[in-house]
């Protein structure tokens, strides 16, 4: 008798584990809130302002997700992680999306078992240096002391990179950005190497930005874009579709000041149409409200807009388009059709 | 006359397991035990069903691909291409490091604290107390990341001795640097060494450090004997002889002659590039975990030392004196030998703690086994239980170790009675 109690309550559990797995965008409905992770501070991309209000590029995506499945984009629990808790706590449920300047890789995919839903960066790993030191190429670093950040693929480009080239260098790990920052300005690291953009970010919040120097080399491919768990598809499609919605937002010339009046009835172009809602049933087929679009745009604007607040060149951060740009301006930025 | 009749033969009945009280405790322990077992069981099994689910059956066969990543102290041969268990081994050599560095320099403050506040002296016995009282009631993190920012911040960049009037100089004629990366010292190096040794292709042991043990074990065998000799002649004649400049040449002699022969000379560190290279590097983050963990265990060890001493009856210290000893032989000779039989179990604890506490070490980017196997090699394989698996049992391993020697030490110490 004990046994089949036993196996029964095995079986129960396993159910409610494969059940809980599957339904992150009921979860997240019934709770109200956004559960999503980000960085534990990296100004221009998700870091807490004066007020203890989460600004940054990141977190506008974690806005638009949840203005769009909640109607509102402050409804959103910001869970900071380090690169190495991130995977961690999205495998776990602690979260429900990372947005985390992560980058999209095989492993990750396929291993850990997430799904990488898109890319709202695209980036490489440079290396910053202070001028000082008279540095100005990365292949000039023979012996240097590298601050890295652990368990990031940075790490491992790295690595490779001085394999690569036969030269040798000192790995200094450090778990977070502001400490990298601490160890970099003392001068107990000669080299700070994380993705470009980071680099950018980190050295805008200097003191005197103009000593130091980002070396030309970019040594990696680094897509970064948000992420969910594997196997919770509707969950998967709704944060995909909510980022697409942005970037062909811009492309269709839609902002944060006219949506409110494309959306408030259908216009002569069809796309626009079925994306705001005004034709069509693409919110329903995503479990949504029809505006769910109108929304996630209302959150803090289109792609474009988004980019230009926080990272673009009129920010202290100064990142050019360049890649991110969308497709018919050269870049890479290209959202698939809305139909 | 009445006959006797045997007692019935006892028929052995179910309900005995319970209403017996033969049984009855046996029958409990048998319960408890199964169903403490099931309850493991299905906690084991559960895990595993939900990594099913996931995906991700456990599976430890990460542990022989390509690590991928770069450590930066290495006790034993390794790069990016090495295994994931090479990295892991790698991190526990420099825990083992850490901890046998901090377990020693801990034992040395922590006895001088816990002497010093029962001096008769008021200012230093109240200055032990405030280290005491401050080192104990600050979390051990504190102290480490503390120690670090100091090392960081006060200490000049190595590129602060570059140039014509360099900012900073090296110290002990040139021989010592003192950065904000860690200290370079000068290294031992042999011109005529004899090499390295392979053990099974994964290890490499020092020929020459090979040869200076057994020199060195040889001289300390003869001082052994000669020492005999001199107590055997003082039981004789009631006379000792002089031999300690016999026994301290047996050391030197044959190990002056042993370096000169292989060719010994020291490396000196020299600024050449973005760092410093030759000499032996202590990187800061080793230093700023063995000098917090150190400090801080010492506070504990010095309350244990403490009272170890107060367990000693003062007459013990009052007889000594009146047999002409002086308050150091006393201690040395009388008192502490005694308190070692109080002091030593809790001292065990102590090193367990300072051992298990240096997990902390990523706080400051030490590459011990948090650091690597279940830091890096977690992240980047995403094998969480696994790994945290195996550091658990690392960490069990290593503790029972340091338990196991240090209870051996016990029972050789204490009071053997007849």
């Amino acid at each position: 008798m004990m046994k089949s109690v036993f196996l029964g309550a095995l079986t129960v559990a396993g159910l409610t584990a494969g059940a809980a797995a599957a339904a992150t965008l009921d979860d997240v409905k019934a709770r109200g809130k956004l559960n999503c992770g980000v960085t534990t501070g990296l100004v221009g991309f998700a870091a807490p302002d004066a007020n203890g209000e989460w600004k940054g590029f990141d977190v506008g995506v974690c806005r638009a997700v949840a203005a769009a499945v909640l109607g509102d984009p402050t409804a959103v629990e910001f869970v900071p992680t380090t690169g190495k808790t991130r995977f961690t706590a999205l495998a776990s449920g602690e979260i429900d999306m990372l947005a985390r300047n992560t980058t999209w890789t095989f492993s990750r995919d396929v291993d850990l078992k997430f799904t990488f839903v898109g890319v709202n960066y695209y980036d490489g790993q440079g290396f910053m240096v202070p001028k000082e030191l008279g540095v100005s190429s990365a292949k000039e670093m023979d012996g240097a002391t590298v601050c890295i950040q652990t368990g990031t693929t940075t790490e491992l480009n790295l690595a490779d990179f001085f394999r690569k080239n036969n030269m040798n260098y000192e790995p200094v790990p450090i778990e977070t950005n502001a400490e990298a920052q601490q160890q970099y300005l003392a001068g107990a690291c000669d080299v700070y190497t994380t993705d470009a953009s980071g680099l950018a970010a980190t050295r805008a919040t200097f003191e005197d930005p103009t000593a130091h120097v980002v070396l030309p080399e970019i040594v990696s491919k680094e897509p970064l874009g948000p992420l969910v768990r594997h196997g919770d598809d509707e969950w998967g499609d709704v944060v995909r579709w909510s980022l697409n919605a942005l970037v062909a937002a811009e492309e269709l010339g839609i902002t944060s000041t006219n949506v409110g009046d494309m959306a408030s009835s259908a216009g002569d172009n069809p796309e626009i149409n079925r994306l705001l809602g005004t034709e069509g049933n693409l919110g329903e087929m995503l479990g949504l409200e029809a505006d769910w679009a109108v929304k996630a745009i209302q959150a803090g604007g289109n792609y474009g807009e988004l980019f230009e607040q926080n990272i673009g060149e009129s920010t202290p951060i100064g990142l050019a388009r360049g890649l991110n740009a969308q497709w018919t301006d050269g870049g890479l930025m290209y959202a698939p059709p809305f139909r | 006359m009445s006959t006797l009749t045997d007692p019935p033969a006892a028929s052995f009945k179910l309900s005995m397991l319970v209403y017996d009280t033969r049984y009855r405790a046996i029958t409990f322990q048998i319960i408890a035990l199964v169903a403490f077992l099931l309850f493991f069981g299905w906690l084991a099994l559960n895990t595993a069903q939900n990594l099913a689910d996931l995906g991700k059956e456990p599976s430890f066969g990460f542990l022989f691909e390509p690590a991928g990543y770069d450590i930066n102290q290495r006790l034993i041969e390794y790069n990016s291409q090495s295994s994931h268990l090479r990295a892991a081994f790698v991190g526990i050599l420099n825990t083992l490091l850490v901890a046998f560095m901090g377990c020693v320099a801990a034992t040395v403050v922590g006895v001088l604290i816990g002497v010093l506040r029962l001096s008769n002296n008021w200012l230093v016995a109240r200055l032990m107390t405030i280290y005491v009282e401050l080192f104990r009631n600050v979390p051990v993190l504190m102290w480490i990341v503390l120690s670090m920012a100091i090392l960081i911040e006060s200490l000049p960049a190595p590129r602060d001795f570059r140039g014509e009037d360099p900012a900073a100089t090296m110290s002990f004629f040139d021989s010592v640097a003192v950065t904000n990366r860690g200290v370079y010292i000068p290294e031992p190096l042999f011109s005529r060494g004899l090499g390295d040794f392979p053990i099974g292709g994964a290890f490499n042991i020092s020929l020459d450090l090979i040869a200076i043990l057994i020199v060195l074990g040889g001289s300390l065998f003869v001082r052994n004997r000669i020492a005999q000799r001199a107590e055997a002649q003082q039981n004789a004649t009631g006379i000792r002889p002089r031999t300690w400049h016999i026994q301290l040449g047996v050391i030197l002699l044959p190990l002056i002659v042993l370096l000169a022969v292989l060719g010994f000379h020291l490396g000196y560190p020299v600024l050449k590039g973005f760092n410093f290279g030759g000499g032996t590097y202590l990187r800061n983050s080793l230093i700023a975990l063995w000098l917090a963990l150190s400090l801080y265990t010492a506070a504990f060890i010095a309350e244990i030392v403490r009272a170890g001493i107060l367990a000693i009856s003062k007459g013990q210290t009052e007889a000594a004196a009146a047999l002409g000893l002086r308050p150091r032989r006393i201690m040395s000779l009388v008192i502490l030998p005694q308190a070692l039989r109080v002091i030593i179990p809790p001292l065990i604890s102590q090193y367990l703690n300072l051992t298990k506490n240096s997990s902390l070490a990523i706080a400051v980017g030490y590459m011990d086994i948090t650091g690597t196997l279940m830091g890096i090699t977690l992240n980047q394989t995403g094998r969480e239980l696994e790994t945290v698996l195996l550091g658990m049992l690392i960490y069990l391993a290593i503790s029972l170790l340091i338990s196991a020697v240090m209870n051996w030490y016990n029972s050789r110490v204490k009071l053997v009675e007849r």
